[in-house]
């Protein structure tokens, strides 16, 4: 579904990417993992269109959007919940939701896409006349993630879903992104620092170091992995 | 007694010009971070706008007023689009200070410009709506002072359903408090901020006409002191804040009106600006303005 192909991407003189390279299969949930500074993000953002890359090119369903501003990706069905949720602080839960929406023009679709998000986040629903910023982290990100729904995407990426929020609430958090993939389809393409947690719920995963693609393969097998165990895992033996 | 209520309303209504032009400042500001200094030449073309058109309309009727009005915030809505379009996009992404530098240029390319087409002598501008003064108790109230309040009133609760009200309006809420979260649900930013300018430029037009109507001669550099008001009263209000806008020009025009009225009449401009100091010490980020601790 999306094919990205020796992305280079730098900041001035300081290069992020170095030739990463990688295949996301439709209905997937596969995962990105790796230290602070690996390229995660940038990755992200440059799928997303937020940055140009050097060099490099990104298919997405076997067209190219290498070159494409950011809002007409979204407008593929391909969405980005971006890192530290970027929620609309000062717009309400409900006008952030309708920001998702966006692009659509059908009403009763967007009242429908509302109400699957409601379905997956009932706390939403609660909170619906809230100032965004009010929230805690867990509810911010679970906006995020439904602002996301809200423009009926085909491909989800989320960068670090689990930073910042209470311990009790990554595990919801997680569980709801599994369903979203399960019951809608979606392919998600997860950034995630806690490896552990990413390599459970995802089925591929690449490690990311410096820039480079270091270590791919089904995720089940490198979370057995020595090596990344004692990089990414905090040691210890296989339990 | 009268004489306090003579002098509120008058400095209401020139707070309310004020106020229209600080919108300006502060929405550009909302979406874009920095001052476009070219505002208050907009705000000079507006009034030049009028000056043209109303040789074209009967004089002193509403519905000609009106048609001139609208007239000249569509030729400045155009303009402060034109103006964004050549000047400020091809510095999206490049340090503050250099947009600020372009709008400074821009600022001075009109006025000049504005020399140049319109000549630098003062003209006389038209009565294009029907004057009036009205005698409420002891008060002589002329109907261009309520046509200002009027106009200025209905344009601010407009810009407020739009702002509030509508998806193009939400989107500039959004590309305000997060240029790329908005990018990310699909909002083509440069369509927003267009938008911003067209819409702050329309506004200022606005208040050319009604500035120009009370104050009856206009010339290029007409909106040079006007227009550092506005902008005073925009940081006065918290810049970026729209209702702060509307409340720091009210205020600002209502100060300034009063110590013009009373022994320290000279020193208007020194007070007002005095009190800018005085409430920006006390209230660094305005008076409805927040200060947003930045995360890094």
């Amino acid at each position: 579904m999306l094919t990205v192909s020796d992305l280079h991407v730098s900041y001035g003189a300081i290069n992020a990417l170095s030739g990463v390279s990688f295949t996301i299969p439709q209905g997937a949930i596969v995962t990105l993992i790796g230290g602070n500074g690996a390229g995660k993000t940038t990755t992200l953002r440059t799928i997303s269109g937020l940055l140009r890359p050097r060099s490099g090119s990104i298919l997405f369903r076997g067209e190219s959007i290498t070159t494409l501003p950011a809002h007409t990706i979204v407008a593929r069905g391909l969405c980005h919940v971006p890192e530290g949720r970027m929620v609309f602080a000062n717009l309400s839960v409900d006008e952030n939701l309708s920001m998702g929406a966006y692009l659509l023009r059908d009403r009763e679709r967007i009242a429908r896409n509302r109400e699957f998000v409601f379905g997956v986040f009932p706390r939403l629903k609660e909170r619906l006349r809230q100032t965004a910023g009010t929230l805690s982290g867990g509810e911010q990100q679970m906006l995020a993630i439904g602002r996301a729904l809200m423009g009926d995407p085909t491909f989800l990426m989320l960068d670090e879903p689990s930073l910042g929020i209470a311990p009790r609430l990554i595990a919801t958090i997680f569980e709801k992104i599994v369903e979203i993939n399960r019951s809608q389809g979606i392919t998600i393409l997860l950034v995630e620092q806690n490896a552990n947690l990413a390599l459970e719920v995802s089925s591929q995963a690449y490690v990311l170091e410096t820039g480079r693609v270091v270590m791919q393969g089904p995720s089940a097998e490198l979370r057995d992995d020595p090596q990344l165990r004692a990089t990414y895992l905090g040691g210890g033996p296989v339990t | 007694m009268t004489e306090f209520l003579q002098q509120l309303l008058n400095g209401i209504s020139l707070g309310a010009i004020y106020a229209l032009i600080a919108l300006g400042y502060t929405m550009v500001y909302g979406v874009l971070r920095f001052i476009n200094f070219a505002h208050s030449d907009v705000f000079m073309v507006g009034a030049f706008a009028g000056y043209y058109l109303g040789r074209h309309v009967p004089a002193g009727t509403i519905a000609g007023g009106l048609a001139v009005m609208l007239g000249a915030m569509v030729i400045c809505a155009i303009l402060g689009m034109t103006i964004e379009r050549l000047a400020y996009r091809p510095l999206r992404g490049a340090p503050t200070l250099n947009v600020l530098i372009t709008a400074i240029g821009v600022s001075l390319f009109l006025e000049y410009t504005g020399q140049l087409i319109f000549g630098a002598t003062p003209r006389t501008f038209p009565q294009i709506f029907p004057v009036t003064t009205v005698q409420i108790g002891g008060l002589s109230v002329s109907s261009n002072q309520l046509l200002v309040i009027g106009v200025a009133l209905v344009l601010m609760i407009g810009l407020q359903l739009i702002v509030f009200r509508t998806r193009i309006g939400t989107a500039m809420r959004a590309v305000s408090l997060n240029p790329n979260a908005a990018r990310l649900v699909g909002v083509n930013n440069d369509v927003v901020i267009s938008f911003t300018f067209g819409l702050g430029s329309a506004l200022a037009a606005a208040g050319g006409i009604l500035y120009a109507m009370n104050y009856p001669s206009i010339d290029p550099l007409m909106g040079v002191m006007p227009g550092l008001k506005a902008f005073v009263a925009a940081i006065l209000g918290g810049i970026g804040n729209i209702p702060g806008a509307a409340l720091g020009g009210l205020l600002l025009g209502t100060v300034e009106t009063f110590v013009a009225g009373s022994a320290f009449s000279t020193y208007k401009d020194a007070i007002a600006f005095a009190i800018l100091i005085v409430i920006l010490l006390f209230r660094p980020a305005g008076l409805l303005g927040r200060f947003v601790a930045e995360k890094v």
